[in-house]
């Protein structure tokens, strides 16, 4: 690829930018909620069975990044291809050949490897205590607590995000996304409470 | 052999490039190019531009490849200054 083509290409993709980033949230959001309230899940009703855990929960993230993926794609896809005629019907050209027609093949699948692989980045770092606890490491409590430790943590840290994008104070944008997180945990143990 | 010396034509571009990226691009083809660019008219989607590139021997079909490849289209060439020897 000359330089002149990729400058303009990565221009192009670039606009894409913060469609990735709200999907990066949105995707990263529902991955770590979805780990957190099966850590939740495990440890209050006292699961031992840490293969099961681990497995339970490889298998809900691979779920998330093939749903991530693949949603993300084909949504993308179809606006990308209805931009594009738009385009196309302005200029009355076809621009299959030029820079847009590129990007556009290109954007989707970029926007969908961030949607696929944030909640599974995020999961398989929340349930990193439930491996290394299954391969021998030693923890001072229940891995199943620092996994939703982990989870918390990674939740604030995406709340932290956002308010790094919308010039907000940090503390107070990370403890707002904390808190959807303890509302969930606290529907959870209200659940085990009642049974 | 003849050269062409100047081109001005009348060229439908989308928003993006904008008119620095696209004329930076026109002038990148060659050192010696100059070129300029006039916004005449500005649509929702797009915008007529009219663009005078300037050069000791220009490429015409490296230009219109170029401004094809930017997702633009050539509505007409409105002017042409060509010599009949590069030397000259």
């Amino acid at each position: 690829m000359s330089p002149e083509k990729g400058k303009h290409l990565f221009s192009l993709l670039y606009r894409g930018r913060k469609i990735a980033r709200r999907y990066l949230v949105t995707n990263g959001f529902d991955g770590t909620l979805t780990m957190l309230g099966l850590m939740t899940g495990f440890y209050v009703s006292g699961t031992q069975e840490l293969g099961v855990a681990i497995n339970a929960c490889l298998g809900a993230a691979i779920a998330l990044f093939i749903s991530g993926f693949s949603s993300a794609y084909l949504s993308e896809k179809a606006e990308r291809t209805e931009e594009l005629r738009e385009l196309e019907q302005a200029l009355l050209v076809d621009l299959k050949e030029s820079y847009y027609g590129e990007a556009s093949r290109y954007l989707p699948f970029l926007i969908a490897l961030v949607n696929g692989l944030s909640p599974l980045f995020l999961s398989l770092l929340i349930i990193s205590p439930l491996f290394l606890s299954y391969h021998g490491i030693e923890w001072p409590c229940s891995p199943f607590l620092l996994a939703i430790a982990m989870a918390l943590f990674c939740i604030f840290l995406l709340g932290v995000y956002l308010g790094e994008i919308s010039k907000q104070f940090w503390l107070y944008a990370g403890f707002r996304t904390v808190l959807i997180a303890m509302i969930l945990v606290a529907i959870i143990l209200l659940f085990d409470f009642c049974n | 052999m003849a050269a062409t010396r100047k081109v001005v034509l009348d060229v439908l571009k989308p928003h993006k490039p904008n008119g620095v990226d696209f004329a930076t691009a026109l002038a990148e083809l060659s050192p010696e190019y100059q070129v300029r660019l006039s916004v005449v008219e500005v649509d929702e989607k797009t915008e007529t531009v009219i663009v005078v590139v300037k050069g000791q021997n220009i490429v015409f079909e490296s230009l219109i490849e170029t401004i094809k490849k930017m997702g633009a289209s050539v509505h007409s060439i409105d002017e042409v200054v060509v010599y009949g020897s590069e030397n000259v």
